[in-house]
């Protein structure tokens, strides 16, 4: 078994197929588990990664396999942290328009990062190293972790 | 692997069930697929049923949309039923629950199409 302690970041290169993303969220589960996370809030943070790495894969690398997607699980006791970086061209988040307007309603797409921000306590995008967007998705687990709760009883 | 979308009929109903993921890259394609298929044989009354649905990601409530304006359009009306509590989560923070026909289970669906 795989340990996956806060103070020993996890970092991941998954090539960009949406398969992949069964395998990220694969390893989020055994993070979870491992830091105390409620199946309840593991489930909402999976989507959010879920969405962070489809962005990544679909908007960022175009979903070209020779590029690659970068996955760290860290954070420290009280908070789960996890980069999504792409080697796309970067973009603009103030540029998606707001899903909940009523033009927007009736549209496809557009929903992925408002569905980030709202099952996650934080979510930044900063420019990577390598050019792409990184995203940093972040959750408090004082209120999600059966750890804490049993700590605190 | 299993079927993430089987379908049966209910009288001039056509019941789309859906299981597992309906994410981006599979499931969501299958979805799409199921729903236009029944759309293209000339169902105009299609229910979705979504118990058996574990994840939807917003690529999946994309087309969802999707499908239900097709439908409109065609002149076929699409409900969904038996969502499960976290779907119905994912589809009320972007306020789509108020814009879909949503029964709790498929006998009321049902009965709701006359």
């Amino acid at each position: 078994m795989i340990e996956t302690a806060a103070s020993t970041p996890i970092v991941l290169w998954l090539s960009s197929r949406y398969a992949n993303i069964e395998l990220a969220d694969a390893l989020l589960a055994q993070v979870c588990r491992d830091r105390g996370v409620t199946e309840e809030a593991r489930h909402w943070i999976s989507m959010a990664l879920r969405e962070a790495l489809a962005n990544a894969i679909k908007h960022g690398n175009r979903q070209d396999p020779e590029k690659r997607v970068l996955v760290t699980f860290g954070g420290d006791d009280g908070t789960l942290a996890i980069e999504v970086g792409d080697e796309g061209a970067g973009f603009e988040p103030e540029e998606i328009a707001d899903p909940l307007a009523a033009e927007n309603q009736m549209k496809t797409s557009g929903r992925g990062i408002f569905y980030m921000r709202t099952f996650m306590d934080e979510v930044a995008f900063t420019r990577g190293e390598t050019g792409g967007t990184l995203l940093t998705l972040k959750k408090r687990l004082d209120t999600i972790s059966k750890r804490k709760g049993a700590e605190a009883s | 692997m299993s079927k993430t979308v089987t379908t049966r009929d209910a009288g001039d109903i056509k019941i789309i069930e859906l299981h597992g993921k309906i994410t981006i890259g599979s499931g969501d394609l299958q979805m799409r697929e199921g729903i236009h298929a029944a759309l293209a044989a000339g169902a105009k009354k299609i229910l979705v049923d979504m118990k058996d649905v574990t994840t939807i990601d917003s690529s999946g409530v994309g087309e969802l949309v999707g499908c239900y304006t097709t439908a409109t359009h065609r002149g076929a009306k699409l409900k969904l039923a038996a969502l499960p509590p976290k779907i119905s989560d994912v589809l009320t923070v972007t306020q789509l629950i108020t814009v879909f026909d949503v029964f709790t289970d498929e006998k009321d669906a049902v009965a709701s199409f006359g």
